[in-house]
C-alpha cells in the first residue's frame, strides 16, 4: 500500500509543476535546465542522508560517470538520446551497486570517507582513461532527436525534456519514499537494532537505498550531459560531491522540497557570483557555517516547520 | 632500476611520511579528543605557511621566529573558532562538524585567493639548511633531513604527551566522560578549546615546514586535505600512534609507486584507505565507531 | 491559501535569482572577457585581461569613432560546464558579440563549440591547445598569443640548436601534459637531440623529490617541463632545493608566464628556459604598455595572454570599423583580411585557420644578481621569426585549409 501524500505537499507540487512550466518563458531556459538537473541530483541525494542519514560524499562519482557514458554513447556511439541517457544511468546504477555493497557495512565518518576514497578512484580513471578526454573531457556531444519525434536542439523542446525527467525522477523519490520500503528506512534510520530484531535486513535495504540514490544521480548526470553537451571532469571532482551537500543541507534535509529549492538557490547565486569570481567560494563556504550553525532544517524545513507542515 | 637508486627513493619516501605523519597528527588529535571532524586543517597549514611568509615580508624575522609564532598565531584563531561556533555543535551528529569545518575551509582559502591571487608566492629556505649532504647514492638536501628529524620530534613529543602524561589522561578522560571530569574540578570546555588550538597549531606548523619546499599558494592546502584524511582514517581516527604510523608508511609506499608506476602515485591511498576499510572499519588501530 | 501563496513566493523569489535578460540595442560592441579570476590561471589572465581589453578600446580611440563599445567579464572558474553556460547566455539573451580570452583548453574548446553554432566572434588569447586552429579550427575563431605547438617548436628547437640535446621530461599525467611531451619530443629529435627518459607524475603533485631524483640521475642536460601552473612551480621550486641547476642541468619550461617566475622568485627560477611571444621588457612601445598596465592592475606587469587581448580587441575593432558590423562570423573573416599592427607584437597577420602570427622568443631567466628590480626577469637567447614560430598551415587537419 503506497502511502498518499498529506494534501499540503500536493497543493506544493502542483505549485512547483506550474511555475516550472511557465518559467522558461520568463527565464533563461538553460538556466534552468541547469537547475533542474542539480535539483534531481540533490533530491537523489536527499534519500540517502535524508530517509536512511548515510552521508555520501563520493555521490560526484555517479553524476559525472553517468555524464561520461551517456556523452559517449551520444557522440561516439551515435545513439539517440532517450538510449544515451539510459546506458549514462545505467552506468550510475553499476556503480552504485559495486560501491554500495562495498561501503554499506560503514556508518558515519567512515561511511562519508570510504565513498569518498571510491570517488577519487572514479576521478582518477577518468582523468586518466582515454575515452574521457581528460582535462578537455568530452566536447561536442549532439543533443540529437528525442524518440525520432522531437529536435532537442530547439531550447523549449529540450526543456520540456529535461522537466519531464526531473519530474519522473522526482515521483520516483516520494514514491520510494511513501511506500512501505520507505516506511523500513525511516524504521532503520530511527533505531537499527530494533529494526533488525523485527527481522528487517538493515543492509539490504540501506543497499537498495543507495543504488537507488546512485541510479537517481546517474540520470541527473546523463540529462546534464546532453543539455550541455559536455562531459567533462568537474562533474567527478570531489568538490561536487561538497556542492550537493550544500544544495541539500541548504534546501533541507530529509524534506520533500527542500533539495529542488536548495538547488535552485545554489545554482542561482553561481550565476549571479560568477562576475564576481573567488567570492563565490567565499558565499558558498558561509553559507554551510550559517546553515550548520542556525539553519539546519534549510530554508524548507524552516518553511514547513513554521507552517506547522511538513514540506 | 639500481638498488642505490632505490635507496634514494626510499629516502625520500621517509621524509614524506615524516610530512605526513606531522600534518595528519593535528587532525587526529582533533578528532581522537573531541570527536571533531576538522575539514579546515588544510586551511589551517595554508595559514600557518602565509603567517611564515609574512612575517618574513613585513617583520622581517625568518623561518626559526616563524616556527614559533605561526602556530601560536593561527592556534589562537583556531581558539576563536571553536569558541564562537565549534562548541554550538557537540551534541549533535558528528557529521554537523564536518559540514561546518568544511564551509569554514571554503571561506579561509576563498578569503585568501581574493587577496593573494593562485600563483602562490616565494619563501626560501632558511640560510642554515641550505645545502645538500652527499650521501654516495644521492644528494639529501639539508633542509628535507631537518624536515624528518623535527616531525619526528614532534610527533613523539606530542604522543608521549597524550599519552603518558597526566594532562593527556585528563584529556582522554574529559572525552569520555566529561560531566565526571568536570565534577573533579577540572575545567573541561577550557581544556576542549585549547586541544582544538593545540591541533591547529600542529597544522600550522607543518604549514611553516612546507612553506620552502612547495609554494606559499591559497590552494596549498585543498591538495592536501584529502590525503590527509585518509592518512588518519586508515590509521584509525582516534589513535594517535596510527596516524603517525600510517604518514611514515603512506610516504614510502606512495615512494615506491613514484618508481613503479608514477601515474597511480595519487591514487595508492585511496585504493589502500578502501581496502582497509573493507577489512577494518575502524582503521588499523583505531576505536570502533 | 496561505501555504500556496507562500510556496509560490518561494519559488518565484528563487526564480528571481535567476538574471533577467538585458536589452542592449544595436550600434553597441559588446565585450565579453571570460576567464579565470580565481584559481590558477587568475595572474596570467583573470583582471589584467579585463584591464588590457579596457585598453584596447581607449587606444582605438572608440569613444572618438563613435561606436559604443561595452565590456561583461566573468569566472569560468576553470569547468567547461560553466564556461558553456556562461557563453550561452551572453550569446543568447545579453547580447554579447565577442568573448575574449579563455584561458583553459577544456573550456576554449567547449566555447568555440558555441561561438560558432551561433555564429558570434571567439578571440583566445589563454587558452594552449593547438587544436583551436587544427582539428577544431572554426570561421568563428582566432586564436591569439600561443599555442602548444610554438612552445613544444620555440623552446625545442632553440634549447637544441643552442647546446641542450639531451632531455628528461617530466610530464604531467593528463591529455595535456602527453601532447606537449610529444610535440616537444618530435622537434628535439628533428633537430638532432636525445630523450633520455620521462616520467609520468599526477596531475596536482605536491612533491617532485622522487621525480627529481630520477632526473638527475639521467644526467641530461635539459628537464623538459611537460606540465603547468602549481606543478611547474613545485617542480621549480624543488630543483632548486636539489641543486639541479647548480649541478650543471637546466629546466625547460614548456608552459611558463612571467606571472610564474614572479610567483617563484629569482632565487629558485634562475636558469630557467621558456618561450613566451611577448615581454614588457623588449622595446619602448611594450615598456610603455606595461607601465600603464602595472598601474591599473595593482602593479602586476602583463604576461603574453594579456598583450594577446590588447591585441585581439585592437584588432577587432578595427575589423567593425571597417565592416561597419559585427556580425560574428563576417568581423573574423575581415580581421583574417586585414594585417595586425599594434604596439606590442608589432606587424603580423592572420592566417586563414585563425591562427594569428608573430615572432616568438626564446628567454632564460635571469640570475638574481643580473636583475635590476621586480619584473625584471628575462634575457633574451634567441628569437624565432614569425614563418617558423607556428606550426605550418597545411600540417594542422583543419578543415578551413584547402588542400
Amino acid at each position: 500500500m503506497v502511502t498518499a501524500a498529506p494534501g499540503h505537499q500536493r497543493l506544493a507540487f502542483a505549485v512547483m509543476l506550474i511555475v516550472l512550466i511557465v518559467a522558461p518563458f520568463v527565464v533563461y531556459p538553460v538556466f534552468l535546465m541547469k537547475a533542474l538537473c542539480f535539483a534531481l541530483f540533490a533530491c537523489a541525494f536527499n534519500l540517502l542522508i535524508g530517509y536512511v542519514g548515510l552521508l555520501s560524499f563520493g555521490h560526484a562519482a555517479f553524476l559525472g560517470g553517468a555524464g561520461y557514458a551517456s556523452a559517449h554513447a551520444a557522440k561516439v556511439w551515435g545513439l539517440p538520446p532517450e538510449v544515451a541517457i539510459v546506458v549514462g544511468t545505467l552506468v550510475a546504477a553499476l556503480l552504485g551497486a559495486v560501491i554500495g555493497a562495498l561501503t554499506i557495512r560503514s556508518r558515519g565518518i567512515y561511511f562519508a570517507n570510504i565513498t569518498l576514497a571510491f570517488a577519487q578512484m572514479v576521478y582518477f580513471f577518468a582523468l586518466q582513461a582515454k575515452f574521457t578526454g581528460g582535462e578537455d573531457g568530452i566536447q561536442a556531444v549532439p543533443r540529437g532527436v528525442l524518440l525520432g519525434l522531437l529536435d532537442l536542439r530547439r531550447p523549449y523542446v529540450i526543456y520540456f525534456t529535461v522537466l519531464a525527467i526531473f519530474v519522473f525522477g522526482f515521483l520516483i523519490v516520494h514514491r520510494a519514499i511513501h511506500s512501505p520500503f520507505g516506511q523500513v528506512l525511516k524504521a532503520i534510520r530511527e533505531n537499527e537494532p530494533r529494526a533488525v530484531s523485527l527481522g528487517y535486513r538493515a543492509e539490504h535495504y540501506k543497499l537498495i537505498a543507495f543504488v537507488l540514490s546512485a541510479t537517481l544521480s546517474g540520470l541527473a548526470g546523463a540529462t546534464k550531459a546532453l543539455v550541455f553537451q559536455l562531459a567533462s571532469l568537474t562533474d567527478v571532482h570531489w568538490t561536487m560531491s561538497g556542492e550537493v551537500v550544500l544544495m541539500t543541507l541548504l534546501g533541507g534535509l530529509g524534506t520533500v522540497f527542500g533539495p529542488v529549492v536548495g538547488a535552485f538557490i545554489l545554482i542561482g547565486l553561481e550565476n549571479y557570483l560568477a562576475q564576481l569570481g573567488a567570492w563565490l567560494t567565499v558565499v558558498q563556504g558561509a553559507i554551510f557555517v550559517v546553515c550548520v550553525l542556525t539553519f539546519r532544517r534549510g530554508v524548507v524545513g524552516e518553511l514547513g516547520r513554521w507552517l506547522g507542515k511538513p514540506l | 632500476m639500481t638498488t642505490q637508486a632505490l635507496f634514494g627513493q626510499l629516502l625520500i619516501g621517509l621524509i614524506n611520511g615524516a610530512f605526513y605523519a606531522l600534518l595528519s597528527l593535528g587532525l587526529s588529535v582533533i578528532f581522537g579528543l573531541l570527536n571533531i571532524i576538522n575539514f579546515a586543517h588544510g586551511a589551517l597549514y595554508m595559514m600557518g605557511a602565509f603567517v611564515a611568509y609574512f612575517l618574513l615580508q613585513w617583520a622581517g624575522l625568518g623561518y626559526w621566529w616563524a616556527l614559533l609564532a605561526a602556530p601560536l598565531v593561527v592556534g589562537l584563531v583556531g581558539i576563536g573558532l571553536e569558541r564562537a561556533m565549534l562548541r554550538w555543535l557537540y551534541q549533535l551528529d558528528h557529521l554537523y562538524g564536518l559540514l561546518l569545518t568544511f564551509g569554514l575551509a571554503l571561506v579561509i582559502e576563498g578569503l585568501f585567493r581574493n587577496q593573494f591571487g593562485s600563483s602562490g608566492l616565494p619563501y626560501g629556505i632558511p640560510p642554515q639548511l641550505v645545502g645538500t649532504y652527499n650521501l654516495g647514492f644521492m644528494f639529501l638536501p639539508v633542509y628535507r633531513a631537518w624536515v624528518v628529524v623535527f616531525s619526528l620530534v614532534v610527533c613523539l613529543a606530542t604522543w608521549f604527551v597524550i599519552e603518558r602524561t597526566r594532562l593527556g589522561a585528563y584529556l582522554r578522560a574529559a572525552t569520555e566522560n566529561p560531566t565526571l571530569v568536570q565534577a573533579f574540578g577540572i575545567n573541561v570546555p577550557r581544556m576542549i578549546t585549547l586541544t582544538y588550538g593545540f591541533g591547529v597549531a600542529l597544522a600550522a606548523l607543518a604549514g611553516v615546514l612546507a612553506a620552502p619546499i612547495y609554494q606559499v599558494n591559497p590552494l596549498m592546502g585543498a591538495n592536501m586535505i584529502i590525503v590527509v584524511f585518509a592518512v588518519v582514517v586508515i590509521g584509525g581516527m582516534g589513535s594517535i600512534m596510527g596516524s603517525i604510523v600510517t604518514g611514515f608508511a603512506l610516504g614510502i609506499v606512495e615512494g615506491f609507486t613514484k618508481v613503479f608506476y608514477p601515474e597511480a602515485s595519487n591514487t595508492v591511498i585511496f585504493v589502500i584507505m578502501a581496502l582497509v576499510l573493507l577489512v577494518r572499519p575502524a582503521g588499523l588501530f583505531g576505536r570502533t565507531a | 491559501m496561505t501555504v500556496t501563496r507562500l510556496v509560490i513566493l518561494t519559488l518565484v523569489a528563487i526564480l528571481a535569482a535567476a538574471p533577467a535578460s538585458a536589452q542592449v540595442s544595436d550600434g553597441v560592441v559588446k565585450i565579453g572577457i571570460l576567464n579565470d579570476q580565481s584559481s590558477l590561471y587568475a595572474d596570467l589572465s583573470g583582471q589584467g585581461s579585463v584591464v588590457a581589453a579596457r585598453m584596447a578600446a581607449e587606444d582605438f580611440g572608440a569613444d572618438k569613432k563613435g561606436i559604443k563599445v561595452e565590456f561583461v567579464s566573468a569566472d569560468h572558474q576553470n569547468k567547461p560546464d560553466v564556461g558553456s553556460q556562461i557563453a550561452r547566455q551572453w550569446f543568447d539573451t545579453d547580447k554579447v558579440d565577442v568573448i575574449v580570452d579563455v584561458p583553459n583548453s577544456g573550456v576554449a574548446l567547449a566555447v568555440n563549440q558555441i561561438a560558432r553554432e551561433k555564429g558570434k566572434a571567439l578571440l583566445i588569447s589563454g587558452a594552449a591547445t593547438a587544436d583551436l586552429t587544427g582539428k577544431a579550427c572554426s570561421p568563428n575563431t582566432i586564436h591569439w598569443a600561443y599555442d602548444t605547438w610554438a612552445l613544444a617548436n620555440g623552446t625545442g628547437n632553440a634549447i637544441v640548436k643552442t647546446g641542450g640535446d639531451t632531455w628528461f621530461f617530466l610530464t604531467s599525467d593528463y591529455a595535456f601534459g602527453h601532447a606537449l611531451e610529444r610535440d616537444t619530443e618530435a622537434v628535439v629529435i628533428k633537430a638532432g637531440g636525445k630523450v633520455v627518459g620521462k616520467v609520468r607524475h599526477p596531475l596536482n603533485t605536491q612533491d617532485f623529490s622522487s621525480f627529481l631524483l630520477q632526473a638527475q640521475a639521467s644526467k641530461a642536460k635539459i628537464i623538459g617541463l611537460a606540465n603547468a601552473g602549481g606543478d611547474t612551480t613545485n617542480a621549480i621550486k624543488q630543483g632548486a632545493e636539489f641543486g639541479i641547476v647548480k649541478g650543471g642541468q637546466n629546466f625547460a619550461g614548456l608552459l611558463v608566464f612571467v606571472t610564474d617566475v614572479h610567483a617563484l622568485g629569482l632565487q629558485a627560477a634562475q636558469g630557467l628556459i621558456l618561450t613566451e611571444t611577448f615581454y614588457w621588457d623588449q622595446n619602448d612601445s611594450t615598456r610603455a604598455f606595461a607601465k600603464r598596465f602595472a598601474e591599473r592592475d595593482r602593479g602586476i606587469h602583463p604576461t603574453m595572454v594579456h598583450a594577446g587581448v590588447y591585441g585581439a580587441v585592437l584588432h577587432y575593432l578595427k575589423a567593425v570599423e571597417a565592416l561597419k558590423g559585427d556580425d560574428g562570423t563576417k568581423v573574423i573573416a575581415k580581421m583574417k583580411e586585414l594585417p595586425t599592427d599594434d604596439p606590442l607584437f608589432g606587424k603580423g597577420s592572420i592566417r586563414v585557420d585563425g591562427r594569428k602570427i608573430h615572432p616568438a622568443y626564446l628567454f632564460e631567466v635571469k640570475k638574481p644578481s643580473e636583475s635590476k628590480g621586480p619584473w625584471d626577469y628575462y634575457k633574451l637567447r634567441a628569437t624565432i621569426p614569425a614563418e617558423q614560430a607556428f606550426r605550418p598551415l597545411e600540417a594542422g587537419d583543419c578543415p578551413l585549409v584547402k588542400k
